[in-house]
Formats: C-alpha cells, sequence, structure tokens
C-alpha cells in the first residue's frame, strides 16, 4: 500500500480552506507524474454581468466575490474606477480605506492563523476541537478577529460586505467619537497579536524552500496595502496601469479559475511571504522585531512560514490602525464626487491573500463595457501546483491518509481563497 | 446531541462565515452540537444523517442539482442561508442572458466548464424548512434560529420591512429628507437598516419583504429621480428573482 509504485491520490474536498476545490496526485513508476488543483467551485461569471451596470456599482458587486475578502475587492473596484475616471481622492478620504482595510487584514490573517492554518501543525482537525484542550488560544484568536470585524464594522458598516464603501470614498464618515471605543480595544489586540506570533514562532516547519519570483505591491515609506506600484524579487517594477502587459492569463482544463504567469519569466507566488520580502523594511519597528524574534530573515521562502508573516503583519495592521485613529479627523467631505468618463482604468491593492487586480472600461454614460478580475489565488495555483509536485515526491513512502493529510496543510500554506479564484481543490492521487 | 452541518453550494462562503463571525458564541455553540460537516472548519467529517443542516448558495451545475437531493435525504431540519440559497443569488443575472456567451466573456476555454443556464435556489429543488434572508445573512438571526431550534421552538424571523427597523433605530429618513431611491419599503428586515444608517438607500440585499407595494415603490424611485433603466438595475442585483414581481417585470 505504502510502497506503490503507481499510485493516485484523491482529496475531494479540501477542508479549512475558503471555497471548494479538490487535489490530484497521479505517480507513475515511483515518481510524480502530475499534481493538479482542481477548482470546482462553479462559475459565477462576475466579469460577464458586470457589462452594462453602472460605473457606482462595481464596489457593492465584485465584493460579493468573496466573503472573506469583500474589503479587497471594493478597494480594488474604487481604484480601477476612479483611475478610468480620472479621479483622485484626498489623503483624508485614502486613510480611512486604509484604516478599513487594516481592520479586514487583521479579520482574515487571525481567521486563517487561528481557525483555518494552526491546528494542522497541532495535530487537530479544526480550532474547535483544539479549544477543546486549549480553549484559551482559541478565545484569543476569537477576541483578535472580533476587533478586526469590529473595525471594518465601524468604519463600513457591516462585517461582510460593507455597505459604506463606495466610487470616490464613503456614505458616511465616522465621528471620531465612533472610533474611540476601537482604540483601547486595538491595544489591546496588539498584546493579543504579539502573543500569537510567538505562539506561531514556537510550530515545527518542515524544511522547504521554493526559488519562485514574488511579487507584491511596494508603496516607499509605508508597507503596502491599499495602493502602491508593482515589484517583483526578481527586480521587475511596474505601474498598476500596465499590469495586463505583464500579468497573462491561461485556462487549464482542470479548473474554473485561470492561471496567471507573468509575460516571458513564468510563475510567481504573491501574498504575506512576498509582501514581507519586499517592504519588511517598511513595517513598524514593533513588526520588525517580533519578524526578528519569530525567526524570519530578509526574505520567507518557506511556504509553512506564511503563518509567521501574516500573524507579523497582523501586529503591523493593528499598529497602523491605532496610528490611523490617533490622527484621524473626519473628512471635509467623505466622498468626491466621480464623474464618468468614456475610457479603461486599472487598480490593484493587497487583498489579506495577496495582489488583487481589477480593470475596467466604461462608456461614456458611464456604463461598464468590459470588466477584468485577477485575484491572488489564481496568480498563485501554478506555483502552488510546482510546490506540492516537489513535495509529494519527498513523501511517496507515506501512506495514503498521511500523504494526503500532509498535502492540505501544504495547499493551507498558500491561503487559497477558491471563490476568488473562481474563475480552485478535492487531493487525487493516482498511483496506478 | 445536536447534530450540524454545513454545506456550501455556488456562493462567497460569507454566509457560512458569518457562523465564525459569532466570536462570542461559537464556542458555547460548538459545546452544544456536534459539528458533523463543516469543511471551512474543520477537516473531520461524519456522516448522516444530520439534525441540522445549513445550506449555503445557489444551485449552478448538474452536479449540484444531484448533491442537493442527498443533502436533504440526509437532513431533519434544512435551512437555506443567504441570497444565493433562498433566491439564485446574484449569479442568477445569468438567467436572462445568453451563459455560452457568459462563458466565453469569462473564460478562453468555455468547453472546460460545466455548468447550468440557471441559478436557482435551493428550495426550487428539495423542501426547505427555514430560510435566512440576506447578501450576507444576519449573524443575529443565525444565532436566533439556531437557539430556537436547540430549543424546540420555531425562530423568530421578521418578514416585515426594513422601514419598521429604520424608524425603530431613529434613522433620518434617506427619502424624505434627503431624495435618495431606497428599497426600504419593499425588502425584508434583518440588517438593522444599515445603509440608511450610513446615509445611503437600501439596496435590497435582503430581498422583498412579506407584502411590497411595488407599482408604489416604483414612483418613488421615479420621484427620486431614476430613470427606468437604473430602477431596472437596482432590482436585477443581489436577489434579482425575488424580487421580479416587485420590478413588475418577467426576469
Amino acid at each position: 500500500m505504502t510502497h506503490r509504485s503507481d499510485r493516485l491520490i484523491d482529496v475531494r474536498a479540501l477542508a479549512r480552506v475558503e471555497g471548494e476545490g479538490a487535489m490530484h496526485v497521479r505517480v507513475r513508476d515511483g515518481a510524480v507524474a502530475d499534481v493538479r488543483l482542481e477548482i470546482y467551485e462553479p462559475p459565477r461569471f462576475f466579469e460577464a454581468f458586470l457589462r452594462g451596470r453602472r460605473h457606482t456599482e462595481p464596489p457593492d458587486i465584485t465584493a460579493r466575490i468573496c466573503g472573506i475578502c469583500p474589503v479587497a475587492y471594493q478597494m480594488s473596484a474604487c481604484a480601477a474606477i476612479e483611475d478610468a475616471c480620472g479621479a483622485v481622492v484626498p489623503p483624508a478620504v485614502a486613510d480611512l480605506r486604509r484604516l478599513l482595510y487594516c481592520g479586514e487584514w487583521i479579520e482574515s490573517h487571525t481567521l486563517h492563523i487561528y481557525l483555518l492554518h494552526a491546528p494542522d501543525f497541532l495535530g487537530y482537525a479544526g480550532a474547535l476541537d483544539l479549544a477543546k484542550d486549549r480553549r484559551d488560544l482559541v478565545e484569543r484568536g476569537l477576541a483578535l478577529k472580533k476587533t478586526g470585524n469590529d473595525l471594518v464594522e465601524v468604519v463600513g458598516g457591516r462585517a461582510i460586505h460593507p455597505v459604506n464603501v463606495r466610487v470616490g470614498g464613503f456614505y458616511r464618515a465616522p465621528a471620531p467619537a465612533d472610533l474611540a471605543p476601537l482604540r483601547d480595544r486595538l491595544r489591546a489586540a496588539l498584546d493579543q497579536a504579539l502573543a500569537t506570533v510567538r505562539w506561531v514562532a514556537g510550530f515545527d516547519f518542515p524544511d522547504f524552500r521554493h526559488e519562485h519570483e514574488m511579487l507584491a505591491l511596494v508603496d516607499p515609506g509605508r508597507y503596502a496595502i491599499e495602493s502602491g506600484t508593482v515589484a517583483t524579487t526578481g527586480g521587475l517594477a511596474f505601474g498598476v496601469q500596465d499590469f495586463e502587459d505583464h500579468v497573462v492569463e491561461e485556462h487549464v482544463p482542470h479548473s474554473t479559475a485561470l492561471h496567471a504567469r507573468l509575460a516571458g519569466r513564468g510563475r510567481y507566488l504573491t501574498g504575506p511571504a512576498a509582501r514581507y520580502t519586499l517592504s519588511r523594511q517598511w513595517l513598524s519597528p514593533l513588526a520588525r522585531e517580533a519578524a526578528a524574534e519569530a525567526g524570519l530573515g530578509a526574505e520567507c521562502r518557506n511556504p509553512y512560514r506564511s503563518i509567521v508573516v501574516r500573524a507579523v503583519e497582523t501586529v503591523y495592521a493593528v499598529e497602523e490602525a491605532i496610528r490611523l485613529i490617533d490622527r484621524y479627523e473626519p473628512p471635509p467631505a467623505a466622498a468626491i464626487d466621480v464623474p464618468p468618463r468614456a475610457g479603461a482604468g486599472r487598480g490593484a491593492t493587497e487583498a489579506p491573500r495577496g495582489t488583487l487586480f481589477h480593470r475596467y472600461e466604461l462608456d461614456a454614460a458611464g456604463l461598464v463595457t468590459s470588466a477584468r478580475i485577477v485575484p491572488p489565488t489564481a496568480q498563485n495555483q501554478a506555483a502552488v501546483e510546482h510546490d506540492l509536485g516537489r513535495f509529494v515526491a519527498d513523501r511517496l513512502d507515506l501512506p495514503d491518509d498521511r500523504l494526503t493529510a500532509e498535502c492540505e496543510q501544504a495547499i493551507r500554506n498558500y491561503d487559497p481563497c477558491i471563490s476568488c479564484a473562481t474563475h480552485f481543490l478535492d487531493l487525487r492521487v493516482d498511483r496506478g | 446531541m445536536t447534530t450540524l452541518a454545513v454545506w456550501k453550494f455556488a456562493s462567497c462562503d460569507g454566509c457560512q462565515l458569518s457562523l465564525l463571525d459569532c466570536e462570542d458564541e461559537l464556542l458555547a455553540v460548538a459545546g452544544r452540537v456536534r459539528i458533523a460537516h463543516f469543511l471551512e472548519a474543520s477537516r473531520a467529517v461524519l456522516p448522516g444523517p444530520y439534525d441540522v443542516s445549513l445550506v449555503e448558495g445557489s444551485i449552478t451545475t448538474p452536479a449540484d442539482a444531484e448533491r442537493i437531493h442527498a443533502i436533504r435525504d440526509a437532513s431533519r431540519v434544512l435551512i437555506t442561508l443567504g441570497a444565493c440559497a433562498t433566491a439564485g443569488g446574484i449569479q442568477a443575472l445569468r438567467n436572462s442572458a445568453d451563459v455560452a456567451e457568459y462563458a466565453s466573456a469569462v473564460y478562453a476555454r468555455p468547453d472546460y466548464l460545466d455548468t447550468l443556464a440557471t441559478s436557482t435556489p435551493i428550495a426550487a429543488h428539495v423542501d426547505v424548512d427555514y430560510e435566512l434572508h440576506g447578501c450576507p445573512i444576519d449573524k443575529g438571526q443565525l444565532l436566533e434560529t439556531i437557539t430556537a431550534l436547540l430549543a424546540g421552538r420555531k425562530p423568530n424571523l421578521p418578514a416585515h420591512s426594513v422601514c419598521f427597523d429604520c424608524k425603530r433605530r431613529n434613522n433620518v429618513c434617506v427619502v424624505v429628507a434627503r431624495g435618495e431611491p431606497c428599497l426600504g419599503p419593499v425588502t425584508r428586515a434583518g440588517c438593522g437598516a444599515i445603509c440608511p444608517a450610513f446615509g445611503r438607500g437600501c439596496f435590497g440585499c435582503f430581498g422583498p419583504a412579506e407584502t411590497p407595494n411595488g407599482p408604489a415603490e416604483a414612483d418613488l424611485l421615479r420621484a427620486a429621480g431614476m430613470s427606468e433603466d437604473d430602477i431596472r438595475r437596482l432590482y436585477r442585483t443581489f436577489t434579482v428573482s425575488a424580487f421580479a414581481e416587485v420590478a413588475g417585470d418577467a426576469s
């Protein structure tokens, strides 16, 4: 059973990922012949039905692509439409967007660390099982997550699919008194986030190093979240307006997701490890110190350590939210008027799981004539499949159930959001 | 102990995430039910039958149209969660479009896809015991429903309009005060009237209230300056099929 030279390992429904996917591994003559992440999340055709909608509608509509990172969709959509219309929001509105986005980073990273990923390292089926032995740990994670969600709720109106975001800014800017109670909660959250870094830094990380090019927004002077230009670890740099010249997508048979590659360069990875590697100098001193104590160096190329990077980024997001609240003054107007004009616009922001590109074309009446959305998981899929091939090749002597569990853990390293990628996973290892 | 299963069809994961977002109550709930199938939270899966199944998402593929029957057969009480499961969701915009053209607009190789021409609610396929509306659902309503079922009573789920909750919240009416278009008069309550609280008109993400007055709402939207196309777009978003009758079109 464990030493057959031909086999098929098949994980038909991956657990603790967002959305539905499968993994198939085919082994022939004792070697990995093929690894496929299958995205069977059904297609929902967002880019098709966005056509004919008003230029004001994509933030609310594209939020529905993903219940875990709706703010990312709203922010990339606003950026792209404002680019098409030649509008630039004032710094106070941009700061409020960054504050909202910090809330999403806190809740999404904490969800992934505590509820999706940590149980793998500790040998539990899920966080609710972990809570039976270590209720204190899970309660800490839930408290931290709640603070992130509450921040999204105060600024955005609702934790999932916020209602307060619009092209040009917000419907209503929060009053300083709305934010004041959050500041105390965020002080407590900072201690919880630092404790989280120390906790995950003690996990047992298998040796694994990838050599993929990594891509993220950079925003010199600060850690990129809601704005920036594109940079890679291979030295490529381009403006968001040129992303289509560099990011090319292809449709592969086993997936309702499109695979992205860098033109002339190939597969690449986006996400927390890419951001950390490209922008760690812009982390706050406390977050940098926490990263160093947790053993992160100048770059992060072991996907297992992405959980540490998420924890470090959570520290940063909490501190950044406190900083933004401390200097907050309500903008004179919560939004600027964005009259439509014919043309195309592009926007990119850093979703918790990586760079999210949007492009819209508008007609003179302000109706969307075409839309293109390139989510992080579609960008990562080729690199993840490549890593899984190497990972499985080193573990072919494991029995199927053990190999399956370890493959699932490896996949969760990349925090795939399958709902987003549909345009993602079930593990099937074919050992012949 | 009551067994609880969570199932996903075409959706964004946001409604099942609402359960994980009950940070203050999650561990207490987990202490009262046996979570038998909840892939977003655990890789441990127990075989059915299940006392309560929570179903998120709409039916959009031939395989899912089969799978929902197996879930119904294995479930004592089946509750649908959110706009996708109760009304087909935003992806039901395909129902009045050419789905082959939609597929070719998004995918280079539409022939790789296996999709139905329609996105339909769960109740179009199997009997549903309770429906929680909203895009996303309100987590308070989810907790009320789970609590009620554990106590052996019916959940208290309002069918009145957003207007009632808006008044109760002491919001300034965005229609009266600012002439904003608002679907509050015809939309089911449950969200807490958050859009008017943030100074925008309701966009109907909970679907229609029990007795909506479509013609009066149309007059109100026109008076707010909306064109017929704008009114059509407003109704044709998150619960397009549920609002068809209120909107007065055949979509």
